[in-house]
């Protein structure tokens, strides 16, 4: 008797750790279809749109409703244009940041100073976009575009760029907005990797007679540039995808211009402005379409920088 | 020499540059909260916590956006965290062998930085189209799947910092593998989890974008989830774009809440794994 | 004491004492370092070898905690009372670590990168310098092919004499070697020893080691150390034949540490 019981009990024991196992590997299984799923969905929704348009979606830059007549060029060139804006202040002010904050820092210092870099990362999107058209905007407008029109739009070749009224909101606003937003993403990437340079490493650079810089430049570089390419990466993909902020200060204006003081728009802002508004199943299916060619690119960018940021680790791990 | 001068010329200069970027960084920080506490408390009365919000001209609170937006939030956080932490507890215990781990994961880190607005318009595809209307439950289920990737990741890692005797010594007692999981490992890592579950919460609590195309908004009260729900990101996001000084007003004392709600939840999310860290 | 009368002192440490936050690392050191021979510091771990090492070219300066107390003069000029420039003082004093430490590019930028700091080269001068300075550490005709290769291709004891090199090619005064072969194999080993021997012909070399019959194979003075005082300092031959300190004798005869 006791010894059925003792069986059966072991053999309900072996049961819920087979249904344990399998009800987590159930839901691991239900985050890889959540993808699976996102994409297929979009795909369905865009399948009018791919449809009607083909591939000449990818080169229209037409955008019109009321004709029923849509094209990418302008949101994708938006949202290009403004992501590489967003690198081009973010990619040197993380590195100045990390390098502060893992070779000059006072010990005291760097924990406070780190966090509150992440603090830019936790202020909501919708409130960079709050600020950035009530606050941020109107100073570029007054101060800084007029002096841009006025001395870098004449210059022939870059000048085209600065050209136009100085309105405050466009894409170079939206640029800026999203260079501020990405910061604390690539450099806390940034400060993590360099922490991992193995002290002896930095310390044979200083006893060759590097200054500080100098070893960063050649040694903690060098050494972590997989890392950091991957954390540029995960601000790309940031920027690349970020929809409030933008969509308050870039204008959302459905047309092409050469000017980035004038105003555009991204596919996050297109979709956030004109999606509920959209009337007809082409117009939302074109919207949806424009929703699936952004994450297919978010989704290349994040993979190439989770790809890069595990390189560096497995060879970390090899040489411990 | 002219060689050191000229070197360190440069190292004094990049420093210097650098202590300017991290002054750069703090600065932007200092000027957006210092705006939102400028604009927000002089916008932020009783009446906001007291009244709905109002048509333009007229004034009123956010009450029906607040109470919408913790709705959703919580809903999102139940619906969220049992998922993420059962998948997180597959990569961390059950992950060692097979494809669907290391795939997983890999899928799980993209799911943590993609464009919240997608989800917004996935969950519009298979919810709100077939429903025919937006409503609570819609946004609760995008801010949802925002959640699982954050739960998942946190809670892998906290449960691989369990030290491996532990599990060793609960199964030599006997225990069955669940058990070991269900009441030594995930015990163990509770104050990690729940650092994880904050994170997600603080993470939700101002996304918009997913909530455009699922809650939309409400200008009325209602709790019920089944209709469309005001909420606080959408609400900031419809005033602020309008022309009216009084919405703009309501927009800032919203944009202030959000705002200090997000950044204390953060900041108590680091005290509580700071004081969970320094213990072990 | 006699020989090391006759000799040229190249360091000479005055009172020296060394603190990690509060606590005391080294107590009133005084010790000469004669030019062009082999000086070794010996002692058990934590006895501070390693920290007098590190004070000789400022490394400890890196680290905002880390103090040192006292003179450490090079040739009569004072190098731990800040006013010294680092860079060129680390010029004249290389350094080899305990686990080697390529840098993350070629063999050949790994030994110009350190002569381009101190001194502009056109290119031919720099050609001959690096392979000088492989030859001067036995490693050129291991490399010679593959210059342009990562410094990380080779192995332990090859990236080590690529430090060597690197250290040389500076054309430093004074070598600081920081148990330079604790992570090699007994070839290897061997090899480096060689090596320390031919080099003290051109430099004065310091070499940190708890391995008490490499101090006896390579060097001519020996110091051992023990929580953080000097116990005794010497000809190495007297020390491992006739020890004056009970200590020194107890250790050396591995009835301690």
């Amino acid at each position: 008797m006791t010894k059925l019981q003792t069986e059966s009990r072991e053999k309900f024991q072996a049961f819920l750790d087979v249904a344990f196992r399998l009800t987590t590997k159930f839901f691991a299984f239900a985050v890889l279809a959540m993808l699976v799923g996102i994409i297929v969905e979009l795909f369905i929704g865009a399948l009018p749109s791919i449809k009607a348009f083909g591939w000449g979606f990818f080169t229209s830059t037409e955008w019109d409703p009321v004709n029923v007549k849509f094209g990418a060029i302008v949101q994708v060139y938006g949202t290009l244009a403004t992501s590489f804006i967003a690198l081009l202040i973010g990619i040197p002010v993380s590195f100045g940041i990390a390098l502060y904050l893992t070779e000059l820092s006072p010990p005291w210092l760097k924990r406070p100073l780190g966090v509150a870099i992440e603090l830019l990362a936790g202020i909501p999107s919708i409130i960079y976009g709050m600020w950035g058209l009530f606050v941020f905007a109107p100073h570029l407008s007054d101060d800084f575009q007029p002096w841009l029109i006025d001395h870098i739009g004449p210059i022939p070749g870059i000048g085209m760029l600065f050209q136009g009224a100085p309105m405050g909101i466009g894409i170079l606003t939206a640029g800026i907005i999203l260079g501020i937003m990405i910061i604390p993403f690539i450099a806390s990437v940034m400060r993590d990797v360099f922490e991992i340079v193995p002290p002896t490493l930095k310390e044979s650079a200083y006893a060759v007679g590097c200054t500080t810089w100098e070893v960063v430049w050649n040694v903690v570089l060098p050494y972590t540039k997989i890392g950091v390419v991957g954390g540029i990466m995960l601000g790309l993909g940031r920027a690349l995808g970020e929809t409030m902020a933008v969509t308050f200060v870039i204008g959302n204006a459905q047309k092409l211009s050469t000017s980035l003081l004038d105003p555009g728009s991204s596919i996050a802002s297109t979709l956030a402005n004109e999606f509920n508004e959209a009337v007809g199943a082409v117009y939302t299916s074109a919207l949806i379409e424009l929703g699936l060619i952004m994450f297919v690119i978010t989704f290349i960018v994040l993979a190439l920088s989770k790809v890069l940021l595990f390189q560096l680790g497995k060879q970390e791990g090899e040489k411990t | 020499m002219n060689l050191y001068q000229k070197r360190r010329l440069i190292n004094g200069i990049n420093l210097t540059l650098s202590m300017v970027a991290m002054g750069f960084g703090l600065f932007w920080l200092g000027w957006i909260l210092w705006t939102l506490l400028d604009q927000g408390f002089s916008s932020v009365s009783l009446n906001v916590f007291t009244k709905m919000t109002p048509p333009p001209g007229s004034s009123g609170g956010l009450l029906n956006a607040i109470a919408g937006s913790l709705a959703m939030t919580l809903a999102g956080v139940v619906v969220g965290t049992p998922v993420g932490i059962l998948a997180g507890t597959y990569l961390a215990e059950f992950g060692q062998k097979g494809w669907l781990a290391p795939v997983t994961r890999f899928i799980n880190d993209i799911l943590l930085s993609a464009p919240s607005i997608v989800i917004g318009l996935f969950v519009y595809e298979i919810y709100v189209a077939s429903t025919h209307h937006f409503s609570g439950w819609a946004g609760a289920i995008a801010l949802a799947l925002i959640v699982v990737p954050v739960v998942v990741r946190t809670t892998e890692n906290m449960l691989k910092l369990v030290p491996n005797g532990l599990r060793e010594a609960a199964a030599a007692l006997g225990a069955p593998h669940w058990k070991v999981i269900v009441l030594i490992t995930l015990r163990a890592s509770k104050a990690g989890i729940v650092t994880g579950i904050l994170l997600a919460l603080s993470r939700i609590s101002g996304e918009t974008a997913p909530l455009l195309f699922t809650a939309l908004n409400n200008s009325f009260w209602s709790i019920d989830m089944n209709a469309p729900m005001a909420n606080l990101p959408v609400v900031i996001f419809q005033f602020a774009m309008s022309p009216y000084d009084d919405w703009h007003k309501l927009a800032w004392a919203g944009a202030l809440l959000i705002t200090f709600g997000v950044l204390g939840l953060n900041i108590l999310t680091r005290i509580i794994f700071r004081s969970k860290t320094t213990l072990h | 004491m006699d020989a090391q009368k006759s000799l040229k002192t190249k360091i000479e440490v005055r009172n020296l004492n060394f603190y990690y936050g509060k606590y005391h690392a080294l107590r009133s050191i005084n010790l000469s370092i004669p030019e062009k021979r082999v000086t070794a510091f010996i002692g058990p771990s934590g006895c501070g070898k390693s920290t007098l090492l590190r004070t000789m070219n400022c490394m400890y300066s890196l680290y905002p905690n880390q103090k040192a107390v006292g003179e450490i003069l090079l040739d009569d000029e004072n190098i731990i009372d800040g006013k010294r420039d680092l860079n060129s003082l680390r010029a004249k004093i290389g350094m080899v670590f305990q686990k080697p430490t390529p840098f993350p590019m070629s063999i050949y930028d790994n030994i110009s990168f350190g002569v381009k700091l101190h001194e502009k080269l056109n290119r031919g001068d720099m050609d001959d310098r690096v392979e000088w300075a492989l030859k001067k550490a036995a490693l050129w005709e291991e490399v010679k092919d593959k210059l342009r290769q990562s410094g990380d291709s080779l192995s332990g004891g090859q990236q080590q004499r690529l430090c060597i090199a690197r250290g040389i090619a500076v054309k430093p005064e004074v070598i600081l070697l920081d148990e330079p072969a604790s992570a090699l194999d007994p070839i290897s080993t061997a090899r480096i020893e060689e090596l320390i021997t031919e080099l003290k012909e051109d430099y004065t070399i310091v070499i940190v080691t708890h391995n008490m019959q490499q101090a006896a194979r390579v060097s001519d003075f020996t110091a051992y150390l023990y929580l953080g005082e000097l116990i005794e300092f010497g000809e190495t031959t007297s020390i491992f034949t006739t020890p004056k300190q009970k200590a020194t004798e107890d250790y050396i005869t591995g009835r301690f540490g």
